[in-house]
């Protein structure tokens, strides 16, 4: 038997049953088009992360506050304070710069605009650089606006416009918890990076957040606690080394050890390999899904094989008393199998990629359909189909021709 | 004038179903001979091996010991698709309940032989043009294009025989092809066999019916796994020969 009259025999089967060879190419389908897709999510996933990590800035150091593990009755260590940034400043060889950070929660009003949990971000001068945002319109505040504690804000742009709308911000005095504060710059659209948008913010001098916003007891004899301290770094400088230098000088100012310690230090190689470990992981569970989503689909359509064979077993007879050989026979469901897994991995291609499409402009999440992901798809979905199909096309082949013709 | 050459020659076929103790010998010995251009009759009661002697000379299946020899072909020792190739090349089939593909045009059940013709260079449309051909000589020219569910039961019967006939078969084996007939179609059918003997066409039909049997040239009669007579055209010969054969199998 030719393989061109094979193929027709094979369509002319599938077209009888149109129901049930949709129903069987139904688990192909799925399979195919979650492939598609779920690898389109997770690379769009990892644009999205690589862009955001390289408008992180470069060259820095990220100093974190982490919570003391400080024992029954005795005083829980504060994590950073403000002075260990100056420390950092002046004690550690390669140190360009660096930015504190201290945030805090507070209702915003202006007029009868009334915003509750505003992100409240007190930082000092050198946060617009090593952030990488710019100022849209007004200024920043200056070292002499933080030494003085002067009442003023520089609102992220969403920020600015949930609460001014179209009216111009600059000059304006906007209420955060019980203090007024004079708007006196509006930062350039950033977006969101990881879990923080920049953009719902407003930023104060730290100085202010210390006085109004985070006062403690215990800041007069340890400092005012901080969230976190950027350090920028000369990138000719050996960074281990820096790390090293940072790390001993905590340990040294806050006595504790390196296995207690109530800060982090980790860099933006630690965080870039963190994310891509992170979506490694993710798109191997979903190839793991996937994967077992198209053999549940080869199940399928052996099951359905299988039916056929015994349904057909008077055809197959037929077919053998006129000279089809075991051989003839076998190609005949073989190919049957193999054309419905086929067909439905064409229909799951074109499901997957407009899905991805769909799924891309109805959410938040990108997606990137990769032609990889649609050769794998569908040649998983060929394979499946040949290997599920081998076992009920060789039952047929094996029938008995006085058997199969004796079949009701 | 020559003498016409064996078309089928069986040398003590047996058939064994089973093994050991619990075996059962369908067949003890079968000695036929059938001359080309013959119409042939099998008869016997049920469980004489009649069915199993047409499977075997179908090529259906294989004798457990003996020869079986076709057209000069030797077949006893064919493996699966080589006794395929064989019904493909050289046998017609006319089954008791038709047969047809369901669902298929009565054109492209008569070429279905056509499909599993290991042949290079094969004609598909010179092999549809010999269908509609076929069908034109049963009768059925203006119904090429109907399916089996669409033509009465002697009209499918006769879309078999052409079925039969597309590969120019050396021996058309009939099972019952009257069987689920009425006498008129029944009649119809036979007519159909008369006409394709008297062209030259070598005709093995298995019956249980004497009034169809007669239609033949002669009838060979089964019982017990065993040729018990040949009737020619009413006169009996008792089967003398080959006594050796009557040996039961263990």
């Amino acid at each position: 038997m030719k393989p061109s009259e094979a193929m027709r025999i094979a369509w002319e089967a599938i077209l009888k049953n149109k129901i049930r060879s949709f129903l069987t190419m139904l688990g192909i389908i799925i399979g195919v088009a979650a492939v598609i897709i779920m690898v389109a999510i997770s690379a769009g996933t990892e644009a999205t992360i690589s862009e955001q990590i390289t408008s992180l800035g470069s060259n820095l150091v990220f100093v974190q506050s982490s919570f003391s593990r400080g024992g029954p009755g005795q005083m829980a260590s504060g994590g950073l304070v403000y002075d260990d940034a100056a420390a950092i400043q002046d004690g550690v060889n390669g140190v360009v710069s660096v930015v504190v950070e201290q945030n805090s929660s507070e209702t915003v009003k202006f007029s009868d605009v009334s915003l509750d949990e505003v992100e409240i971000l007190g930082t000092t001068t050198g946060f617009p650089s090593v952030r990488d945002v710019e100022i849209a319109t007004g200024r920043y505040f200056t070292d002499t606006d933080i030494d003085r504690k002067k009442k003023v804000a520089v609102l992220g742009s969403s920020m600015a416009e949930e609460l001014f709308g179209t009216t111009d911000p600059i000059g304006q005095y906007i209420t955060v918890g019980t203090t007024k504060l004079a708007v006196i710059g509006v930062f350039a659209e950033k977006g969101s990076v990881g879990n923080t948008d920049y953009d719902a913010r407003i930023y104060i001098p730290i100085s202010v957040v210390f006085q109004k916003f985070t006062p403690s007891m215990f800041a007069r004899i340890m400092g005012d606690s901080i969230r976190m301290i950027y350090v920028e770094v000369d990138p000719d400088e050996n960074l281990d080394n820096i790390i090293t230098q940072i790390e001993l000088l905590l340990v040294k100012r806050h006595d504790v050890t390196l296995d207690t310690a109530d800060f982090s230090v980790t860099t933006q190689q630690d965080i870039i390999s963190t994310q891509e470990s992170t979506t490694a992981a993710f798109r191997s569970l979903l190839a793991w899904v996937a994967g077992v989503s198209l053999i549940v689909g080869g199940i399928g359509i052996m099951n359905i094989m299988l039916v056929s064979v015994t349904e057909r077993t008077r055809e197959i007879g037929i077919r053998q008393s006129v000279g089809a050989t075991p051989d003839d026979i076998r190609m005949q469901f073989l190919t049957e199998a193999l054309l419905l897994s086929i067909v439905g991995g064409l229909i799951g291609i074109v499901v997957g990629v407009g899905g991805s499409y769909i799924f891309g402009a109805l959410s938040d999440m990108r997606t990137v359909v990769s032609l990889s992901s649609i050769l794998l798809a569908f040649g998983s979905a060929a394979i499946v189909g040949a290997f599920f199909g081998y076992y009920p096309a060789n039952q047929a082949a094996q029938l008995d021709p006085i058997e199969a013709l004796r079949y009701e | 004038m020559t003498e016409p050459h064996k078309i089928i020659e069986t040398i003590d076929i047996t058939k064994v179903y089973g093994m050991g103790d619990i075996s059962v010998a369908a067949l003890k010995g079968i000695n036929m001979q059938i001359k080309a251009g013959e119409f042939v009759a099998i008869m016997g009661p049920s469980g004489s091996g009649k069915s199993t002697l047409m499977h075997i000379l179908g090529c259906l299946s294989r004798p457990t010991t003996g020869r079986y020899i076709i057209d000069g072909e030797d077949v006893s020792n064919l493996d699966k698709a080589q006794l395929a190739h064989v019904r493909n090349k050289k046998l017609g089939f006319i089954f008791q309940a038709y047969n047809l593909l369901a669902r298929t045009s009565a054109l492209r059940n008569v070429t279905l032989p056509l499909l599993y013709t290991h042949e290079e260079n094969k004609n598909i449309e010179a092999g549809d043009e010999k269908a509609r051909a076929m069908l034109e000589v049963v009768g059925l020219g203006d119904r090429i294009h109907h399916q089996p569910h669409e033509l009465s039961g002697g009209q499918q019967q006769r879309v078999a025989i052409a079925r039969a006939l597309i590969n120019d078969p050396v021996l058309v084996i009939a099972d019952e092809p009257t069987g689920n007939l009425d006498s008129h179609s029944g009649e119809e059918i036979m007519n159909i066999l008369h006409k394709l003997h008297a062209q030259g066409t070598t005709i093995v039909m298995v019956t249980h019916d004497p009034k169809i049997a007669a239609h033949t040239q002669r009838t060979v009669h089964l019982i017990d796994g065993l040729v018990d007579n040949i009737v020619h055209n009413g006169r009996t010969t008792l089967m003398s020969s080959h006594e050796e054969a009557r040996h039961e199998t263990v």
